[in-house]
Protein backbone atom coordinates (compact mmCIF):
# COMPACT_ATOMS: atom_id res chain seq x y z
CA UNK A 1 0.00 0.00 0.00
CA UNK A 2 1.47 3.51 -1.07
CA UNK A 3 1.46 6.47 1.14
CA UNK A 4 2.24 8.83 -0.73
CA UNK A 5 0.51 9.50 -4.36
CA UNK A 6 3.23 8.22 -7.11
CA UNK A 7 3.10 9.21 -10.68
CA UNK A 8 3.96 6.79 -13.38
CA UNK A 9 3.89 7.03 -16.98
CA UNK A 10 2.15 4.93 -19.36
CA UNK A 11 1.91 4.35 -23.21
CA UNK A 12 -1.86 5.52 -24.34
CA UNK A 13 -2.50 5.51 -28.08
CA UNK A 14 1.49 5.47 -28.25
CA UNK A 15 1.77 8.48 -26.49
CA UNK A 16 3.77 8.96 -23.20
CA UNK A 17 1.30 10.16 -20.14
CA UNK A 18 2.21 10.30 -16.45
CA UNK A 19 -0.80 9.42 -14.12
CA UNK A 20 -1.30 8.44 -10.43
CA UNK A 21 -0.12 5.05 -9.96
CA UNK A 22 -2.96 4.34 -6.96
CA UNK A 23 -6.38 2.82 -7.90
CA UNK A 24 -7.81 1.62 -10.84
CA UNK A 25 -6.86 2.70 -15.34
CA UNK A 26 -10.11 4.20 -15.40
CA UNK A 27 -9.44 6.39 -12.31
CA UNK A 28 -5.63 7.24 -13.13
CA UNK A 29 -6.84 8.25 -16.97
CA UNK A 30 -10.29 10.30 -15.76
CA UNK A 31 -7.48 12.22 -13.35
CA UNK A 32 -5.21 12.66 -16.05
CA UNK A 33 -8.17 14.69 -18.19
CA UNK A 34 -8.71 11.20 -20.39
CA UNK A 35 -12.40 10.59 -19.94
CA UNK A 36 -13.65 9.11 -23.65
CA UNK A 37 -12.53 5.71 -23.67
CA UNK A 38 -14.19 3.95 -26.84
CA UNK A 39 -16.74 4.16 -29.37
CA UNK A 40 -20.35 2.16 -28.83
CA UNK A 41 -20.28 -0.52 -31.72
CA UNK A 42 -23.76 0.80 -33.22
CA UNK A 43 -23.90 4.04 -33.43
CA UNK A 44 -20.51 4.67 -32.58
CA UNK A 45 -21.01 7.20 -29.53
CA UNK A 46 -17.91 8.21 -27.21
CA UNK A 47 -18.34 6.23 -24.09
CA UNK A 48 -16.24 6.04 -21.11
CA UNK A 49 -16.04 4.27 -17.72
CA UNK A 50 -19.52 4.70 -15.65
CA UNK A 51 -19.91 2.40 -12.72
CA UNK A 52 -16.04 1.67 -11.71
CA UNK A 53 -17.00 -1.17 -10.16
CA UNK A 54 -16.73 -3.67 -12.87
CA UNK A 55 -20.52 -4.32 -13.91
CA UNK A 56 -21.67 -2.09 -17.17
CA UNK A 57 -18.16 -3.06 -19.24
CA UNK A 58 -17.95 0.21 -20.76
CA UNK A 59 -14.41 0.61 -19.63
CA UNK A 60 -13.01 -2.37 -21.82
CA UNK A 61 -10.28 -1.07 -23.39
CA UNK A 62 -6.98 -3.00 -25.08
CA UNK A 63 -4.66 -2.84 -21.44
CA UNK A 64 -1.33 -4.75 -22.57
CA UNK A 65 -2.69 -6.28 -25.73
CA UNK A 66 -5.60 -7.53 -24.02
CA UNK A 67 -9.63 -6.52 -23.81
CA UNK A 68 -9.73 -5.85 -20.13
CA UNK A 69 -12.08 -3.70 -17.90
CA UNK A 70 -10.47 -0.17 -17.39
CA UNK A 71 -11.76 0.10 -13.45
CA UNK A 72 -10.80 -3.28 -12.26
CA UNK A 73 -6.91 -2.98 -13.67
CA UNK A 74 -4.14 -1.23 -11.34
CA UNK A 75 -1.73 1.19 -13.56
CA UNK A 76 1.27 -0.54 -13.98
CA UNK A 77 4.56 1.97 -15.09
CA UNK A 78 5.01 1.09 -18.96
CA UNK A 79 1.81 -0.23 -19.56
CA UNK A 80 0.70 0.24 -22.98
CA UNK A 81 -3.37 1.57 -23.18
CA UNK A 82 -4.86 1.76 -27.03
CA UNK A 83 -8.44 3.45 -26.42
CA UNK A 84 -11.30 2.66 -28.81
CA UNK A 85 -12.55 -0.69 -27.61
CA UNK A 86 -13.03 -4.25 -29.06
CA UNK A 87 -11.26 -4.53 -32.65
CA UNK B 1 -7.87 -29.81 -15.54
CA UNK B 2 -7.32 -30.23 -11.19
CA UNK B 3 -10.47 -31.79 -9.85
CA UNK B 4 -12.46 -29.05 -7.83
CA UNK B 5 -12.11 -28.17 -3.93
CA UNK B 6 -14.74 -29.50 -1.60
CA UNK B 7 -15.89 -27.13 1.26
CA UNK B 8 -18.56 -26.94 3.89
CA UNK B 9 -19.81 -23.89 2.43
CA UNK B 10 -18.77 -21.38 -0.78
CA UNK B 11 -19.62 -17.74 -0.06
CA UNK B 12 -20.09 -15.56 -2.84
CA UNK B 13 -19.17 -11.81 -2.22
CA UNK B 14 -17.11 -10.31 0.63
CA UNK B 15 -19.13 -7.27 1.50
CA UNK B 16 -20.86 -7.22 4.69
CA UNK B 17 -23.09 -10.13 3.96
CA UNK B 18 -21.03 -12.45 2.72
CA UNK B 19 -18.10 -11.24 5.34
CA UNK B 20 -20.18 -11.98 8.17
CA UNK B 21 -21.46 -14.61 6.87
CA UNK B 22 -17.76 -16.47 6.64
CA UNK B 23 -16.63 -15.43 9.70
CA UNK B 24 -19.63 -17.12 11.52
CA UNK B 25 -19.47 -20.12 9.74
CA UNK B 26 -15.60 -20.76 9.68
CA UNK B 27 -16.09 -19.64 13.88
CA UNK B 28 -18.62 -22.84 13.92
CA UNK B 29 -15.95 -25.21 12.13
CA UNK B 30 -17.21 -25.00 9.22
CA UNK B 31 -14.94 -25.40 6.24
CA UNK B 32 -15.38 -22.07 4.37
CA UNK B 33 -14.06 -20.44 0.90
CA UNK B 34 -14.95 -16.72 0.27
CA UNK B 35 -15.11 -15.56 -3.18
CA UNK B 36 -14.84 -12.04 -4.48
CA UNK B 37 -14.34 -10.17 -7.65
CA UNK B 38 -12.33 -6.92 -6.04
CA UNK B 39 -9.23 -7.39 -4.54
CA UNK B 40 -10.10 -6.86 -0.53
CA UNK B 41 -13.51 -7.72 1.00
CA UNK B 42 -15.79 -5.17 2.25
CA UNK B 43 -17.73 -4.96 -0.91
CA UNK B 44 -18.61 -1.44 -2.07
CA UNK B 45 -19.95 0.23 1.29
CA UNK B 46 -16.91 -0.68 3.28
CA UNK B 47 -14.51 -0.49 0.41
CA UNK B 48 -10.62 -0.73 0.83
CA UNK B 49 -9.58 2.79 1.09
CA UNK B 50 -6.30 3.26 -1.36
CA UNK B 51 -3.99 5.05 1.61
CA UNK B 52 -3.65 4.06 5.06
CA UNK B 53 -3.45 5.40 8.25
CA UNK B 54 -6.74 3.84 9.10
CA UNK B 55 -9.50 6.32 7.97
CA UNK B 56 -11.84 8.51 10.32
CA UNK B 57 -14.61 7.78 8.77
CA UNK B 58 -17.30 4.66 10.52
CA UNK B 59 -17.69 2.65 7.52
CA UNK B 60 -14.04 2.78 6.94
CA UNK B 61 -13.16 1.69 10.54
CA UNK B 62 -15.67 -1.42 9.99
CA UNK B 63 -14.19 -2.54 6.73
CA UNK B 64 -10.54 -2.51 8.12
CA UNK B 65 -12.42 -4.73 11.19
CA UNK B 66 -13.76 -6.53 8.36
CA UNK B 67 -10.94 -7.33 6.86
CA UNK B 68 -8.94 -7.84 9.72
CA UNK B 69 -10.96 -10.02 11.33
CA UNK B 70 -10.90 -12.47 7.55
CA UNK B 71 -7.36 -12.19 7.60
CA UNK B 72 -7.11 -13.72 10.85
CA UNK B 73 -9.95 -16.44 10.46
CA UNK B 74 -9.88 -19.98 8.83
CA UNK B 75 -11.84 -18.33 6.51
CA UNK B 76 -10.44 -19.32 2.64
CA UNK B 77 -10.11 -16.18 0.71
CA UNK B 78 -10.31 -15.97 -2.70
CA UNK B 79 -10.12 -12.30 -4.16
CA UNK B 80 -9.90 -11.13 -7.20
CA UNK B 81 -11.68 -13.65 -8.75
CA UNK B 82 -14.64 -13.64 -11.45
CA UNK B 83 -17.22 -15.73 -10.65
CA UNK B 84 -18.86 -16.79 -14.28
CA UNK B 85 -20.54 -20.16 -13.41
CA UNK B 86 -22.55 -21.62 -10.65
CA UNK B 87 -24.24 -25.01 -10.96
CA UNK B 88 -26.22 -27.17 -8.66
CA UNK B 89 -24.72 -28.87 -6.19
CA UNK B 90 -23.37 -26.62 -5.67
CA UNK B 91 -20.15 -26.12 -7.86
CA UNK B 92 -18.60 -22.40 -8.71
CA UNK B 93 -16.30 -21.50 -11.77
CA UNK B 94 -14.33 -18.82 -10.97
CA UNK B 95 -11.19 -17.22 -12.96
CA UNK B 96 -8.39 -15.07 -11.48
CA UNK B 97 -4.76 -13.74 -11.84
CA UNK B 98 -3.56 -17.29 -11.66
CA UNK B 99 -5.93 -18.66 -13.96
CA UNK B 100 -9.20 -20.66 -13.05
CA UNK B 101 -10.54 -22.46 -10.34
CA UNK B 102 -12.97 -24.39 -9.35
CA UNK B 103 -14.87 -25.31 -5.92
CA UNK B 104 -17.95 -27.31 -4.82
CA UNK B 105 -20.08 -27.31 -1.86
CA UNK B 106 -23.22 -28.63 -0.73
CA UNK B 107 -24.04 -25.02 1.00
CA UNK B 108 -24.07 -21.78 -0.97
CA UNK B 109 -24.38 -18.33 0.80
CA UNK B 110 -25.04 -15.67 -2.46
CA UNK B 111 -23.89 -12.08 -0.99
CA UNK B 112 -23.61 -10.52 -4.60
CA UNK B 113 -24.94 -7.01 -3.31
CA UNK B 114 -26.41 -4.39 -5.47
CA UNK B 115 -25.97 -2.62 -8.97
CA UNK B 116 -27.06 1.13 -9.43
CA UNK B 117 -30.25 1.98 -11.13
CA UNK B 118 -29.71 5.41 -13.40
CA UNK B 119 -32.94 5.92 -15.59
CA UNK B 120 -31.86 7.27 -19.03
CA UNK B 121 -31.42 10.70 -19.95
CA UNK B 122 -30.06 12.21 -23.46
CA UNK B 123 -26.38 12.08 -23.21
CA UNK B 124 -26.25 9.76 -20.23
CA UNK B 125 -23.64 7.45 -22.21
CA UNK B 126 -21.26 10.65 -22.39
CA UNK B 127 -18.26 9.98 -20.85
CA UNK B 128 -18.13 12.09 -17.63
CA UNK B 129 -21.88 10.76 -16.72
CA UNK B 130 -21.36 7.96 -14.12
CA UNK B 131 -22.78 6.55 -10.97
CA UNK B 132 -22.93 7.86 -7.43
CA UNK B 133 -21.82 4.52 -6.86
CA UNK B 134 -19.00 4.83 -8.89
CA UNK B 135 -18.04 8.57 -7.78
CA UNK B 136 -17.94 6.89 -3.91
CA UNK B 137 -15.64 4.00 -5.47
CA UNK B 138 -13.52 6.94 -6.93
CA UNK B 139 -13.74 9.08 -3.83
CA UNK B 140 -13.22 6.59 -0.85
CA UNK B 141 -11.07 3.90 -2.97
CA UNK B 142 -9.20 5.62 -5.18
CA UNK B 143 -8.64 9.47 -3.21
CA UNK B 144 -9.99 11.00 -6.40
CA UNK B 145 -12.22 13.45 -7.60
CA UNK B 146 -14.68 12.18 -10.72
CA UNK B 147 -14.38 16.34 -11.97
CA UNK B 148 -13.59 19.74 -11.38
CA UNK B 149 -17.27 20.87 -10.92
CA UNK B 150 -19.10 18.19 -10.44
CA UNK B 151 -23.38 18.15 -11.03
CA UNK B 152 -24.68 15.43 -8.09
CA UNK B 153 -28.20 13.80 -9.26
CA UNK B 154 -30.82 11.61 -8.53
CA UNK B 155 -32.55 10.66 -4.93
CA UNK B 156 -31.33 9.00 -1.67
CA UNK B 157 -28.62 9.44 0.75
CA UNK B 158 -25.72 8.93 -1.50
CA UNK B 159 -26.00 12.27 -3.26
CA UNK B 160 -25.56 13.78 0.14
CA UNK B 161 -22.52 11.18 1.27
CA UNK B 162 -20.74 11.99 -1.94
CA UNK B 163 -21.13 15.51 -2.61
CA UNK B 164 -20.09 16.23 1.04
CA UNK B 165 -17.01 13.99 -0.11
CA UNK B 166 -16.60 16.10 -3.67
CA UNK B 167 -15.86 18.96 -1.23
CA UNK B 168 -14.04 17.46 1.38
CA UNK B 169 -11.18 16.57 -1.16
CA UNK B 170 -11.38 20.70 -2.48
CA UNK B 171 -13.18 19.86 -5.54
CA UNK B 172 -16.90 22.06 -6.68
CA UNK B 173 -20.39 20.39 -6.43
CA UNK B 174 -22.04 22.80 -9.39
CA UNK B 175 -25.26 21.37 -7.87
CA UNK B 176 -27.43 18.41 -6.07
CA UNK B 177 -29.97 17.92 -8.57
CA UNK B 178 -32.98 15.60 -6.10
CA UNK B 179 -35.92 13.59 -7.92
CA UNK B 180 -37.23 13.68 -4.80
CA UNK B 181 -39.08 16.87 -2.62
CA UNK B 182 -38.13 18.49 0.35
CA UNK B 183 -41.17 16.87 1.87
CA UNK B 184 -40.19 13.61 1.11
CA UNK B 185 -37.01 13.65 3.12
CA UNK B 186 -39.37 14.87 6.11
CA UNK B 187 -41.46 12.19 5.70
CA UNK B 188 -38.47 9.66 6.01
CA UNK B 189 -36.99 11.74 9.40
CA UNK B 190 -39.04 9.55 11.52
CA UNK B 191 -37.86 6.28 10.71
CA UNK B 192 -34.07 7.51 9.90
CA UNK B 193 -34.05 8.88 13.67
CA UNK B 194 -34.23 4.93 14.67
CA UNK B 195 -30.24 5.10 14.16
CA UNK B 196 -29.27 7.79 15.59
CA UNK B 197 -25.41 7.47 14.56
CA UNK B 198 -26.64 6.85 11.05
CA UNK B 199 -28.93 9.95 11.50
CA UNK B 200 -26.06 11.50 12.71
CA UNK B 201 -23.96 10.67 9.74
CA UNK B 202 -26.34 11.86 7.05
CA UNK B 203 -26.83 15.34 8.49
CA UNK B 204 -23.17 15.88 8.96
CA UNK B 205 -22.86 15.12 4.89
CA UNK B 206 -25.73 17.08 4.19
CA UNK B 207 -24.94 19.84 6.64
CA UNK B 208 -21.36 20.17 4.94
CA UNK B 209 -23.12 20.56 1.00
CA UNK B 210 -25.87 23.34 2.62
CA UNK B 211 -22.99 24.92 4.31
CA UNK B 212 -20.75 25.25 1.34
CA UNK B 213 -23.80 26.86 -0.40
CA UNK B 214 -24.48 24.53 -3.14
CA UNK B 215 -27.46 24.63 -4.59
CA UNK B 216 -30.00 21.69 -3.35
CA UNK B 217 -32.11 21.78 -6.15
CA UNK B 218 -35.29 19.84 -4.56
CA UNK B 219 -37.93 17.75 -6.98
CA UNK B 220 -36.21 18.36 -10.49
CA UNK B 221 -34.09 15.80 -13.03
CA UNK B 222 -31.76 15.75 -15.47
CA UNK B 223 -33.44 16.31 -18.56
CA UNK B 224 -30.40 16.06 -20.66
CA UNK B 225 -26.63 16.07 -20.77
CA UNK B 226 -24.72 17.43 -23.58
CA UNK B 227 -20.56 17.83 -24.88
CA UNK B 228 -18.60 16.59 -27.64
CA UNK B 229 -15.98 13.83 -25.90
CA UNK B 230 -16.94 14.75 -22.29
CA UNK B 231 -19.47 16.32 -20.83
CA UNK B 232 -19.71 20.18 -20.34
CA UNK B 233 -23.36 21.06 -19.60
CA UNK B 234 -26.59 19.57 -18.02
CA UNK B 235 -30.60 20.45 -18.23
CA UNK B 236 -31.93 20.10 -15.26
CA UNK B 237 -36.02 19.97 -15.24
CA UNK B 238 -38.35 19.87 -12.69
CA UNK B 239 -41.90 17.61 -13.40
CA UNK B 240 -43.73 21.05 -14.82
CA UNK B 241 -41.59 21.81 -16.77
CA UNK B 242 -39.13 24.32 -15.91
CA UNK B 243 -35.74 23.76 -16.84
CA UNK B 244 -31.97 25.46 -15.44
CA UNK B 245 -28.78 24.76 -17.63
CA UNK B 246 -25.51 24.04 -15.55
CA UNK B 247 -22.45 23.89 -16.92
CA UNK B 248 -19.88 21.04 -15.45
CA UNK B 249 -17.30 18.50 -16.79
CA UNK B 250 -18.70 15.73 -14.57
CA UNK B 251 -22.07 14.47 -13.64
CA UNK B 252 -22.78 11.92 -10.69
CA UNK B 253 -25.79 9.99 -11.07
CA UNK B 254 -28.19 7.19 -9.47
CA UNK B 255 -31.94 6.51 -8.68
CA UNK B 256 -31.51 3.64 -6.61
CA UNK B 257 -30.53 0.16 -6.44
CA UNK B 258 -31.25 -3.19 -8.27
CA UNK B 259 -30.31 -6.10 -6.52
CA UNK B 260 -28.05 -8.43 -7.30
CA UNK B 261 -29.98 -11.49 -8.39
CA UNK B 262 -28.45 -12.90 -11.29
CA UNK B 263 -27.32 -16.57 -8.69
CA UNK B 264 -30.60 -17.78 -7.64
CA UNK B 265 -31.92 -17.08 -11.05
CA UNK B 266 -29.52 -18.88 -12.55
CA UNK B 267 -30.04 -21.97 -10.17
CA UNK B 268 -33.66 -21.66 -10.64
CA UNK B 269 -35.08 -20.47 -7.23
CA UNK B 270 -38.33 -18.98 -6.81
CA UNK B 271 -38.30 -15.49 -7.54
CA UNK B 272 -40.80 -12.64 -7.13
CA UNK B 273 -41.02 -8.54 -8.02
CA UNK B 274 -40.57 -6.41 -4.84
CA UNK B 275 -40.21 -2.41 -5.64
CA UNK B 276 -39.65 -1.72 -2.07
CA UNK B 277 -36.56 -4.03 -2.36
CA UNK B 278 -35.40 -2.62 -5.22
CA UNK B 279 -36.43 -5.47 -7.99
CA UNK B 280 -36.96 -9.26 -8.40
CA UNK B 281 -35.71 -10.87 -5.18
CA UNK B 282 -35.77 -14.80 -4.15
CA UNK B 283 -38.43 -16.50 -2.06
CA UNK B 284 -36.67 -16.74 1.30
CA UNK B 285 -37.36 -18.77 4.85
CA UNK B 286 -36.27 -16.53 7.80
CA UNK B 287 -33.23 -17.78 7.64
CA UNK B 288 -32.43 -16.70 4.34
CA UNK B 289 -32.85 -19.88 2.81
CA UNK B 290 -34.08 -19.92 -1.10
CA UNK B 291 -36.68 -22.65 -2.48
CA UNK B 292 -33.09 -24.12 -3.61
CA UNK B 293 -32.52 -26.12 -0.35
CA UNK B 294 -29.18 -25.22 0.98
CA UNK B 295 -28.70 -22.38 -1.22
CA UNK B 296 -29.46 -18.79 0.64
CA UNK B 297 -29.61 -15.27 -0.59
CA UNK B 298 -27.98 -12.48 2.37
CA UNK B 299 -27.28 -9.15 1.99
CA UNK B 300 -28.26 -6.55 -0.39
CA UNK B 301 -28.58 -9.12 -3.37
CA UNK B 302 -31.65 -9.96 -1.40
CA UNK B 303 -33.42 -7.06 -1.54
CA UNK B 304 -32.31 -3.53 -0.52
CA UNK B 305 -32.05 -3.12 3.29
CA UNK B 306 -28.38 -1.68 3.37
CA UNK B 307 -25.49 -2.67 5.51
CA UNK B 308 -27.09 -2.62 8.75
CA UNK B 309 -29.35 -5.86 8.25
CA UNK B 310 -26.83 -7.02 5.59
CA UNK B 311 -24.20 -8.40 7.98
CA UNK B 312 -27.26 -9.54 10.05
CA UNK B 313 -28.75 -11.33 7.15
CA UNK B 314 -25.43 -13.47 6.46
CA UNK B 315 -24.92 -14.14 10.43
CA UNK B 316 -28.55 -15.70 10.76
CA UNK B 317 -27.85 -17.68 7.63
CA UNK B 318 -24.26 -18.85 8.13
CA UNK B 319 -25.84 -20.34 11.55
CA UNK B 320 -28.21 -21.93 9.41
CA UNK B 321 -26.34 -23.91 7.76
CA UNK B 322 -24.48 -24.50 10.87
CA UNK B 323 -27.13 -26.32 12.52
CA UNK B 324 -27.63 -28.40 8.85
CA UNK B 325 -24.23 -29.46 9.71
CA UNK B 326 -24.64 -30.57 12.98
CA UNK B 327 -22.34 -27.80 14.84
CA UNK B 328 -23.59 -27.03 17.87
CA UNK B 329 -24.12 -22.78 18.17
CA UNK B 330 -24.94 -20.86 21.18
CA UNK B 331 -28.47 -21.14 22.20
CA UNK B 332 -29.53 -17.32 22.47
CA UNK B 333 -27.36 -16.25 18.94
CA UNK B 334 -30.38 -16.71 16.53
CA UNK B 335 -32.61 -14.79 18.51
CA UNK B 336 -29.87 -12.20 19.21
CA UNK B 337 -29.09 -11.73 15.47
CA UNK B 338 -33.46 -11.58 14.39
CA UNK B 339 -33.66 -8.83 17.74
CA UNK B 340 -31.10 -6.94 15.97
CA UNK B 341 -32.41 -7.29 12.01
CA UNK B 342 -36.05 -6.51 13.38
CA UNK B 343 -34.52 -3.07 15.25
CA UNK B 344 -33.04 -2.05 11.67
CA UNK B 345 -36.14 -2.42 9.98
CA UNK B 346 -37.74 0.90 9.97
CA UNK B 347 -34.48 2.84 9.01
CA UNK B 348 -33.82 0.41 5.97
CA UNK B 349 -37.22 0.47 4.87
CA UNK B 350 -37.10 4.04 4.84
CA UNK B 351 -33.92 3.69 3.11
CA UNK B 352 -34.82 1.26 0.85
CA UNK B 353 -38.06 3.43 -0.47
CA UNK B 354 -36.36 6.24 -1.30
CA UNK B 355 -34.08 3.92 -3.54
CA UNK B 356 -36.69 1.80 -4.69
CA UNK B 357 -37.92 2.54 -8.87
CA UNK B 358 -40.78 5.17 -10.04
CA UNK B 359 -42.75 4.16 -12.56
CA UNK B 360 -43.38 7.82 -13.60
CA UNK B 361 -39.54 8.37 -13.82
CA UNK B 362 -39.01 5.64 -16.58
CA UNK B 363 -42.54 6.46 -18.05
CA UNK B 364 -40.66 10.25 -19.06
CA UNK B 365 -37.81 8.48 -21.19
CA UNK B 366 -38.11 9.92 -24.49
CA UNK B 367 -38.36 7.85 -27.47
CA UNK B 368 -34.65 8.61 -29.11
CA UNK B 369 -33.52 7.73 -25.34
CA UNK B 370 -30.77 5.20 -25.73
CA UNK B 371 -32.09 2.46 -22.93
CA UNK B 372 -29.50 0.07 -24.00
CA UNK B 373 -26.02 1.22 -23.15
CA UNK B 374 -24.34 -1.60 -24.76
CA UNK B 375 -26.16 -2.07 -27.64
CA UNK B 376 -27.21 1.75 -28.10
CA UNK B 377 -31.00 0.62 -28.38
CA UNK B 378 -33.42 3.08 -28.21
CA UNK B 379 -36.56 3.62 -26.33
CA UNK B 380 -39.05 3.59 -29.51
CA UNK B 381 -37.32 0.49 -30.14
CA UNK B 382 -38.44 -1.57 -27.35
CA UNK B 383 -42.10 0.77 -27.31
CA UNK B 384 -42.45 -0.69 -31.12
CA UNK B 385 -41.75 -4.15 -30.12
CA UNK B 386 -43.84 -4.22 -27.41
CA UNK B 387 -47.06 -2.84 -29.49
CA UNK B 388 -46.20 -6.06 -32.08
CA UNK B 389 -47.03 -7.87 -29.24
CA UNK B 390 -43.81 -8.88 -27.28
CA UNK B 391 -45.05 -8.54 -23.97
CA UNK B 392 -42.72 -10.86 -22.18
CA UNK B 393 -38.80 -9.15 -21.32
CA UNK B 394 -36.91 -12.20 -23.05
CA UNK B 395 -38.91 -11.88 -26.40
CA UNK B 396 -37.61 -8.07 -26.21
CA UNK B 397 -34.41 -9.15 -25.54
CA UNK B 398 -34.20 -11.30 -28.82
CA UNK B 399 -35.97 -8.78 -31.09
CA UNK B 400 -34.29 -5.62 -29.69
CA UNK B 401 -30.98 -7.17 -28.30
CA UNK B 402 -31.59 -5.20 -25.21
CA UNK B 403 -29.74 -7.22 -22.85
CA UNK B 404 -27.83 -9.02 -24.99
CA UNK B 405 -24.41 -7.07 -24.26
CA UNK B 406 -21.68 -7.24 -22.53
CA UNK B 407 -22.77 -5.81 -19.67
CA UNK B 408 -25.82 -8.65 -19.75
CA UNK B 409 -28.87 -6.47 -19.16
CA UNK B 410 -27.43 -5.11 -15.56
CA UNK B 411 -27.63 -1.72 -16.65
CA UNK B 412 -30.97 -1.81 -19.01
CA UNK B 413 -32.91 -4.75 -17.29
CA UNK B 414 -34.81 -2.93 -14.40
CA UNK B 415 -36.01 -0.03 -17.13
CA UNK B 416 -36.73 -1.86 -20.19
CA UNK B 417 -39.09 -4.71 -17.31
CA UNK B 418 -40.53 -1.07 -16.36
CA UNK B 419 -41.00 0.10 -20.03
CA UNK B 420 -42.86 -3.17 -21.42
CA UNK B 421 -45.02 -3.43 -18.76
CA UNK B 422 -45.69 -0.03 -18.95
CA UNK B 423 -46.51 -0.50 -23.14
CA UNK B 424 -47.83 -3.99 -22.22
CA UNK B 425 -50.02 -2.77 -19.07
CA UNK B 426 -48.98 -5.67 -17.89
CA UNK B 427 -47.93 -6.16 -14.25
CA UNK B 428 -43.53 -6.31 -13.73
CA UNK B 429 -44.39 -10.18 -12.48
CA UNK B 430 -46.23 -11.10 -16.00
CA UNK B 431 -43.44 -9.13 -17.87
CA UNK B 432 -40.36 -11.54 -16.10
CA UNK B 433 -36.98 -11.29 -15.64
CA UNK B 434 -34.30 -12.19 -18.06
CA UNK B 435 -33.21 -15.74 -17.72
CA UNK B 436 -30.06 -16.41 -16.38
CA UNK B 437 -27.30 -17.64 -18.01
CA UNK B 438 -23.74 -18.39 -17.90
CA UNK B 439 -21.07 -16.69 -18.04
CA UNK B 440 -22.10 -14.35 -15.07
CA UNK B 441 -19.76 -12.28 -16.08
CA UNK B 442 -17.49 -11.94 -19.80
CA UNK B 443 -14.65 -14.21 -19.79
CA UNK B 444 -11.99 -15.03 -22.18
CA UNK B 445 -12.89 -18.19 -23.66
CA UNK B 446 -8.51 -18.71 -24.19
CA UNK B 447 -7.79 -18.66 -20.43
CA UNK B 448 -11.61 -21.04 -19.69
CA UNK B 449 -10.02 -23.42 -22.18
CA UNK B 450 -6.11 -23.00 -20.78
CA UNK B 451 -3.47 -23.69 -22.78
CA UNK B 452 -3.04 -27.41 -24.04
CA UNK B 453 -0.91 -29.10 -26.73
CA UNK B 454 -3.20 -31.31 -29.70
CA UNK B 455 -0.36 -33.70 -28.97
CA UNK B 456 -1.91 -34.24 -25.32
CA UNK B 457 -5.38 -35.01 -26.82
CA UNK B 458 -6.42 -38.66 -26.32
CA UNK B 459 -8.23 -38.80 -30.11
CA UNK B 460 -8.75 -42.26 -30.33
CA UNK B 461 -7.35 -45.14 -32.74
CA UNK B 462 -9.77 -44.59 -36.25
CA UNK B 463 -12.05 -47.65 -36.69
CA UNK B 464 -10.73 -50.50 -39.33
CA UNK B 465 -12.30 -49.81 -42.44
Amino acid sequence: MQDADISIEILLDGQPIRVGARGSVAGALLEAGVAWLRSSPRTHGPRGAFCFMGVCQECVILIDGRLQQACLVTPRAGMTIERGGAP
Amino acid sequence: MTSPQRFDLIVLGAGPAGGRAALTAAAAGLSVILIDEQSAAGGQVWRKPWAEPAPARADGREGEGLRAALDSSDVTLAYGRRVWSVTEGFRVDSLGPEGSMSCVADHLIVATGAHERVIPFPGWTMPGVMGLAAATVLLKAEGRLPGKRVVVAGRGPLMAQVAAGILAKGGRVVAVVDRMPLTGWLKALPALATQPPLLAQGAGWMGRVLASRTPWIFNHHVAEARGTERVGEVTVASASGDCHVLSCDALVIGDGLVPGSEVPRLLAARMRFDRLRGGWIPDLTADFETSVPQLFCVGDGAGIRGALQAGTSGELAALAVARKLGRKTEPDQGARLRGAFARASRFSDAVAAMLSGRTADVARIGPDTIVCRCEDVRRSEIDAATAEGMHDINQIKHVTRCGMGPCQGRMCGDTVQELVSLGSRRSREEVGAWTGRPPLRPVPLGELVGSFDYGDIPVPEPAPL
